[in-house]
């Protein structure tokens, strides 16, 4: 049995501490540790140089069963008929169906019922699970954290080294507890926390750091919400986020695919309950939010740092720490946007749902909510992007989608599309969009002067009809936004 | 000085070469190298598309693109460079440019480690140092400064050493050239299959 290993190493500590012991495998020479990686996911995007690589150097897939593939950022969200009309996304398509088939990969593509963005499906196939770890060629992986999953991000020769291997060379990581208190307001979602968390430790306030999400707003979130904030903590500079599991993780679980069933459920659900972190775990640092006091929150500059409660202004010059003045000077420019600008009112040309941060079936549901007999503004373009094929059919299935193109917004097929537009989908010229993903970087949705504004997707949805940045709850929606439709 | 066709290859003492300024803080990877060219297969075509939207917007005004730099092969940079996407094409591009070493204030996680994959160390110093090594690279512009991993110290232009930092481990593994971590953790086969054998969730959890 699992739990009368001589050096039991489920008795103290962190979940971080427990995942990572258990998956030590030597000390290496250089100081580092090899660490066993229970779960590998790849793309089209960063996995075909590793793939040669192995070539190169002779190597084969050590378990080819440990790594999943899925087609996602550059498919295109209108026609995705083969051969794709670009013959560079055709090439990287193609390249993964060979490379998956000659080395005895699971693909999940493009009609399989299963294709969309690694971070989507992942979970919703049931891969996801607590106290294992995951790797992919994405940094954003931190997301599967929500299962209390170790998970992050690595490059394409660590990809190289995972299929070799299936382990890696790292160094372990302080944690921080990130502790949020009461619940949040209505309206106010996920997402907004993240910002709001973001904003105040900075983008590289979590560097060294795995952040622990934890405290009586944490334990009441969804799983899709707990998605939605560990996929944000790299914004933070935290490589991993997670939550401890719990029933809510458990349920979610329970029945999908790849999760275990039958005699073993019983006993994953225990294992799963004693990888927690321990109510007396030491961590290295603890910061504390109070969660009622949060309000939606937008980004206005260029780093996904630069957030502000709806009701606040563009900061002046002198508001801030000096430190931070040269990358405000710099967004004030990029953006313009004027330093004591009100953020709500400001004008914006593209509205995009979707994306791994907010592209799952509650996301639509609070965007469709909003959007609900309402018209998107003259002149504004707003698409949903589904971020599965599965998030797709059950949005369909409860007639989301008839809502959002009764409303003026376009319905696409899934993939990343205009998070960081690989594909078709992106912003012209100075566009401004309000957007549901992740990242406000410059030139990041497909145009080199493209600006972005990052909020939740409810957020998206009041913008597209109102055409400017709008505080939701202004709008009168009756029902919880944060998690489902209003009734 | 290196050359930019020739990629590191076994231990890594130094490197020496010009020095490129390029200023700013939370430089993401996005930016080094735009989306739209990670439409490839390999990562052959990156030198050039280095840092491409900026030098665009700049118009040969880019320390990238400006004449004195173009034999340049360390790049002194400012805090949390290489924040944002885990692309390796970032690392790859730099380093298919010309780049060999990157100094700066403080590097992104992943970035660090892509870079440590390829054999080009990333060393830190706190701002003061990293603005006065820039300010003296950019007055001589071509003069020669050497990153000594054994020493962990700059000397350039300003005829000074410089004590740099970079965690034990990475830089043990660059003097040994043992960077590419491949060989050892394929050396530990055995233990791996230990491991996996272990491991509840991969065992119906007994
Ligand atoms: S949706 Fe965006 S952040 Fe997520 S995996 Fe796709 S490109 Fe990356």
């Amino acid at each position: 049995m699992w739990n009368v290993l001589n050096d039991d190493p489920l008795s103290s500590g962190t979940l971080y501490d427990k995942v990572w012991d258990l998956h030590r495998v030597a000390e290496l020479p250089g100081g580092s540790t090899q660490l066993f990686i229970g779960l590998h996911l790849i793309h089209e995007v960063t996995s075909p140089q590793a793939f040669s690589a192995l070539r190169d150097k002779g190597l084969g897939v050590r378990c080819p069963e440990r790594t999943i593939a899925t087609v996602d950022h550059i498919v295109p969200t209108t026609n995705q008929q083969r051969p794709f009309e670009d013959p560079l996304a055709e090439e990287m398509l193609s390249t993964l169906e060979r490379n998956c088939a000659e080395y005895g990969i699971k693909l999940n593509g493009i009609g399989s019922g299963r294709q969309g963005i690694v971070h989507v499906i992942a979970p919703e196939l049931g891969l996801s699970q607590p106290g294992i770890t995951v790797a992919c060629g994405d940094s954003h992986t931190c997301t599967h954290g929500a299962f209390g999953a170790i998970a992050f991000g690595i490059g394409t020769s660590q990809v190289r080294d995972v299929l070799a291997s299936q382990s890696l060379a790292m160094n372990k990581l302080k944690v921080r507890r990130i502790q949020v208190n009461g619940q949040l307001s209505e309206g106010v979602s996920a997402k907004d926390l993240i910002l709001h968390v973001i904003r105040t430790l900075g983008v590289k306030g979590g560097v060294g750091f795995v952040y622990e999400f934890a405290g009586s707003a944490i334990e009441t979130l969804s799983m899709e919400e707990r998605m939605t904030l560990c996929n944000m903590a790299i914004e933070g500079g935290a490589r991993c986020g997670y939550v401890n599991p719990d029933q809510v993780t458990f349920d979610y679980i329970k029945g999908r695919p790849y999760a275990p069933s039958g005699d073993s459920w019983e006993r994953a659900v225990a294992w799963w309950r004693s990888i927690a972190s321990e109510k007396d775990a030491v961590v290295d640092d603890e910061v504390v939010f109070d969660a009622p006091s949060i309000p939606p929150t937008v980004t206005w500059g260029i780093t996904p740092g630069q957030g502000l409660g709806i009701d606040e202004c563009v900061p002046t010059l002198d508001a801030l720490e000096p430190a931070e003045r040269p990358i405000a000077e710099e967004a004030y420019r990029y953006m313009a946007l004027e330093p004591g600008t009100a953020i709500a009112g400001v004008p914006v040309d593209v509205c995009f749902i979707g994306s791994c941060t907010n592209g799952r079936l509650s996301d639509l549901r609070a965007a469709a909510a909003v959007a609900r007999g309402r018209q998107v503004a003259d002149g504004i373009k707003a698409f949903v992007v589904p971020g599965s094929e599965q998030v797709a059919q059950a949005a369909e299935a409860e007639g989301l989608d008839v809502i959002f193109r009764a409303a003026g917004f376009e319905w696409r097929e899934p993939g990343c599309s205009m998070c960081l537009a690989m594909n078709p989908d992106r912003l012209d010229g100075r566009q401004i969009s309000a957007s549901s993903s992740n990242r406000n970087f410059k030139g990041r949705q497909g145009s080199a002067s493209g600006r972005t504004l990052l909020m939740s997707p409810a957020m998206v949805a009041a913008a597209a009809v109102t055409g400017t940045v709008t505080d939701v709850r202004t709008l009168g929606i009756s029902a919880p936004m944060s998690n489902g439709i209003a009734v | 000085m290196s050359s930019p066709d020739v990629f590191p290859s076994g231990p890594i003492q130094s490197v020496s070469g010009s020095a490129l300024v390029l200023r700013g803080d939370d430089i993401d990877t996005d930016r080094i190298i735009p989306a739209r060219f990670l439409k490839c297969v390999s990562f052959d075509a990156l030198g050039d598309q280095v840092f491409a939207d900026d030098r665009t917007e700049l118009a040969g005004d880019h320390p990238f693109d400006r004449s004195e730099n173009q034999a340049a092969s360390i790049l002194i940079v400012n805090d949390n460079f290489g924040c944002g996407s885990s692309r390796e094409h970032a690392p790859q591009a730099l380093m298919r440019w010309g780049i060999r070493a990157v100094i700066g204030e403080s590097f992104a996680e992943i970035f660090f480690g892509n870079c440590l994959a390829l054999g080009i160390p990333c060393a830190a110093a706190d701002h003061e140092l990293i603005s006065s090594v820039q300010d003296a690279a950019l007055s001589s512009p071509g003069g020669i400064w050497t990153l000594d991993l054994n020493t962990l110290s700059l000397t350039g232009s300003d005829h000074q050493a410089h004590s740099l930092m970079i965690a034990q481990g990475p830089r043990d593994m660059l003097l040994s050239g043992r960077w590419d971590a491949t060989s050892e953790l394929l050396a530990a086969g055995s233990q791996v299959d230990q491991t996996h054998a272990s491991l509840p969730y991969l065992n119906g959890f007994r």
